[in-house]
């Protein structure tokens, strides 16, 4: 009988089996078990949110989610796969040419998850033609900087800010390919907002869209948290946040 | 001394707290009558809902960024907007348009200086039958002709108030050609309760379960399973919710039935309450379907006032239960059950993570039955007349009749009902559809059907629909067509994933470049890639459909995109260069063959 419970409650990722507590989802289960399925806007911190896409396995012949998907026993999970991780680099592809993204000359290059799932996944160019829409950087707080360009509408900080921090300070407006990130304050600016830099939602940032200032440079070029390993090894920014800076 | 603006503002947004409530899902409710009679929503009201209601600023300019009929700037004292599906286009609403902006002296989206009158696009307003339509605050003018369209320019400039416009230019016709065995019935089906009340809510879900009825909406589910799994979800509360936000492009049978057979409606509601235990209903009307507001109130009125509403229902004590409306404000995904929700709740339309789904976590997370409007019609009818009537017609597996919206290039377009299994063939004989090249089935997010498909039926099994039949003649350009929906899905993506969000962006830019002659057959190929995609990966039905029609005029009409290839190019850059050399033309003020790189 015991036996029976404990194969019960296991699902095959890539033929690897991966034991699940009932209520897991497909990620939890295998970020618990040490096995890397990437993901940008899933943080086990807060409630999964499923839209960024990255993280999408095949199960039963269709992507699913792996942050949404409930784990179930007997799932065959297939995540790296030629066409899985082809799938994924055009998602990738798709929020770096929407955006305003400039790995070279970005202080959170060799930090940033955005372009270590890209590396990850084998993503060598955007091959879209880029959007370049035209948005601001807002440097009104004392302590850190957003840039909007660089945001990729995860949501993490709305949901950190929300639920951890108990502030609302974000908020997603607008539809399709014109929603923003938004500030509550009378301004909307950060500076005049209840944002501080002990806030969760100021560590939660996968991309250089929140930054500290005055350390954007404290770890030289080729010594950050992604420039030795890769992400499957190192682990989302959020969870090495104060260990390997920016 | 007159009121200054502030003070006017205070007071409506008083009024509306006072008569409407606090709560926060009344909240687009709020925004959308401050729209209304300000012809934006000012941020002095902004911050009073948001202190009065305890909602963020951030949560309220958010939702007004989200609804195409919501504004934070100012809108024309007349806003007018033209419906700008298809089958609008194919009866010259461009030209019409044209007409009206010229005589108004304004552009598309630029309020007059004189703020008198905003002329835009919409999507789809549900009048297919009667188009070119167009929106004036609000209110639905149909059957547009040049002489309407300067009837309305004299009106707009003499600056008659909108309720002393002619009322022949606000009369909505119902054009039903074909009534089947639900329409003919609902004519003498009774709007009480009383045959439910006597059956009991236990053999009144028997009855439903044994007709096998499907949801109407599109997706087939099992309308008693619904009910079922809803009645036994633990919770303190249900609600009942009924989904009129027909925003399918091409369809606009809801539209009749709600205009027509409310009472049935309601009635559906209401014993759906009883089955399942909820005691609060919503109607979620569309915006575009304004018009119908008065007489739906009429009627929730009347039910009142005979005991078919409210407390101890039928002298059946415990059986309370009332139906209140809530307006859309131009989001085409508050379609989807669940961003339906989202916006019952007041907030932007963004779909719910699923599972759980609304049948067990709905409104306010308590078990939710949503449904069509003419699923509850069935219903309320299947109750009365019995299952064994309902499945005289139909499939085994698609039970009963369908009502569908016919437009397009037929000799009468309007409401046809049909037993399901009927074929797509017998459909464009009776409204005649003589010579169709393509019929388009269940919208924009359906499927691109040629003629040696025509045989095919409508069934949940064939060609499942939710009711909108877009039919398209032999010298129609299918190119036009599909322009018109990568343009309607980058417009009405909510925006939550990246498939949807930046894929139908991408489709629209290709789409738009093979219309332009500029695309090679590498593009296509990037299109089927990127659709592909989307249907895969995306978060809701909207992404995974958005590129259906893209996939089928590749598959099905190729010759639409391939006659319009570069000649002799196998890859055609997406930078152009000559384009980008447009804003030193405009410094320059030059536009002569040695400004371009190009012959034009």
């Amino acid at each position: 009988m015991n036996l029976s419970t404990t194969m019960a409650n296991s699902f095959r990722l890539d033929g690897r089996e991966i034991p699940f507590q009932p209520g897991q989802t497909i990620m939890d289960a295998a970020l618990a078990a040490g096995a890397y399925i990437p993901h940008l806007c899933h943080n086990p911190e807060l409630a999964p949110h499923g839209s960024c896409r990255v993280c999408v396995v095949r199960v039963g012949g269709r992507l699913v989610s792996s942050c949404t998907a409930p784990a179930a026993a007997g799932l065959e999970v297939a995540s790296d796969t030629p066409d899985i991780q082809a799938s994924r680099r055009t998602i990738l592809q798709m929020l770096f040419v929407e955006g305003n993204h400039i790995c070279p000359a970005c202080e959170k290059t060799g930090a940033c998850q955005l372009q270590a799932v890209a590396y990850y996944t084998g993503m060598l160019a955007p091959h879209f033609s880029h959007f370049f829409p035209r948005r601001d950087l807002d440097a009104s707080h004392p302590d850190y900087v957003i840039d909007f360009n660089r945001c990729i509408l995860c949501e993490l900080c709305v949901r950190a800010s929300r639920d951890l921090d108990g502030k609302n300070v974000f908020a997603i407006s607008g539809r399709g390919i014109d929603s923003r990130l938004v500030i509550e304050s009378p301004t909307g600016k950060l500076g005049d907002s209840a944002f501080a830099a002990t806030d969760r939602a100021a560590h939660v940032c996968p991309v250089g869209a929140i930054l500290p200032k005055r350390g954007a440079y404290a770890v030289p070029i080729g010594q950050r948290l992604y420039d030795r390993e890769p992400i499957s090894q190192v682990g989302d920014v959020a969870a090495n946040e104060g260990r390997a800076r920016p | 001394m007159p009121l200054s603006s502030h003070e006017i503002i205070n007071r409506m947004v008083t009024g509306l707290l006072t008569s409407r409530g606090h709560a926060p899902e009344l909240l687009l409710q709020h925004l959308i009558a401050i729209q209304q009679a300000c012809s934006h929503v000012p941020e002095s009201a902004v911050d009073l809902l948001s202190q009065a209601m305890g909602v963020t600023r951030s949560r309220i300019r958010a939702c007004i960024d989200f609804y195409a009929f919501l504004h934070a700037r100012p809108r024309g004292d007349y806003d007018i907007l033209f419906s700008d599906n298809i089958t609008d286009r194919m009866a010259e609403s461009e030209a019409l348009r044209d007409q009206l902006t010229t005589r108004l002296g304004v552009r598309l989206d630029q309020t007059r200086g004189d703020g008198r009158v905003t002329v835009g696009l919409t999507s789809c307003t549900g009048m297919g039958d009667q188009g070119p339509a167009i929106l004036v605050n609000g209110l639905a003018v149909t059957a547009l002709t040049a002489a309407r369209v300067d009837r309305i320019a004299d009106l707009v400039e003499a600056g008659v108030p909108l309720e002393h416009w002619p009322p022949e230019l606000f009369i909505v016709q119902d054009n039903i050609h074909r009534a089947g065995d639900l329409l003919r019935n609902a004519e003498r089906t009774r709007p009480d309760l009383e045959r439910f009340l006597a059956l009991g809510p236990q053999a009144a879900l028997g009855e439903l379960e044994a007709s096998v009825l499907r949801g109407r909406g599109g997706a087939g589910f099992t309308t008693a399973l619904k009910w079922r799994i809803c009645r036994d979800s633990p919770s303190d509360a249900r609600f009942v919710v009924c989904n009129a936000d027909e925003g399918e492009p091409g369809t606009f049978k809801d539209r009749v039935l709600l205009a027509r057979y409310p009472d049935l409606i309601f009635k559906g509601m209401t014993l759906c309450a009883g089955i399942i235990g909820a005691r609060k209903g919503y109607l979620y009307l569309r915006g575009e379907y304004r018009h119908l507001l008065p007489r739906l109130h009429w009627v929730l009125a009347q039910r009142r006032e005979r005991g078919l509403l409210g407390r101890d229902i039928g002298g059946q004590a415990g059986f309370h239960f009332d139906i209140e409306i809530h307006l859309g404000a131009g989001a085409y995904v508050c379609g989807e059950e669940s961003a339906l929700i989202e916006s019952l709740e007041g907030r932007r339309g963004v779909v719910r993570k699923r599972p759980p789904y609304p049948v067990v976590s709905g409104y306010q997370d308590k078990p939710t039955v949503v449904n069509n409007v003419e699923t509850f019609l069935a219903a309320a009818q299947i109750i009365e007349w019995g299952s064994h009537w309902f499945r005289g017609e139909g499939t085994p597996q698609s039970t009963g009749s369908k009502i569908l919206s016919v437009s397009g290039d037929v000799a009468r377009p309007g409401i046809y009902e049909y037993p399901f299994g009927t074929p797509v063939t017998r459909v464009l004989e009776d409204c005649g559809g003589t010579g169709a090249q393509a019929v388009q089935v269940s919208g924009a997010a359906g499927v691109t059907l040629s003629p040696p498909e025509f045989s095919r039926t409508l069934s949940f099994e064939d060609l499942p629909t939710a009711g909108s039949f877009m039919v398209l003649g032999p010298d129609r350009d299918l190119m036009d067509m599909t322009r018109n929906f990568a343009r309607f899905f980058a417009h009405e993506s909510c925006g939550f994933c990246t498939p949807c969000r930046v894929g139908n962006r991408l489709l629209e830019a290709l789409v738009e470049k093979v219309a332009a002659g500029k695309a090679s057959a590498y593009d296509l190929e990037e299109m089927r890639r990127i659709g592909d995609l989307m249907r895969q990966a995306s978060y809701c039905g909207l992404g995974m459909t958005s590129a259906n029609h893209v996939r089928d005029i590749l598959d099905k009409f190729p010759a639409t995109f391939q006659r319009r290839l570069r000649p002799g190019s196998d890859f055609t850059p997406a930078f152009d260069l000559d384009a980008a050399l447009a804003a030193a033309r405009a410094i320059t003020g030059r536009n002569d063959a040695g400004a371009h790189l190009e012959e034009a």
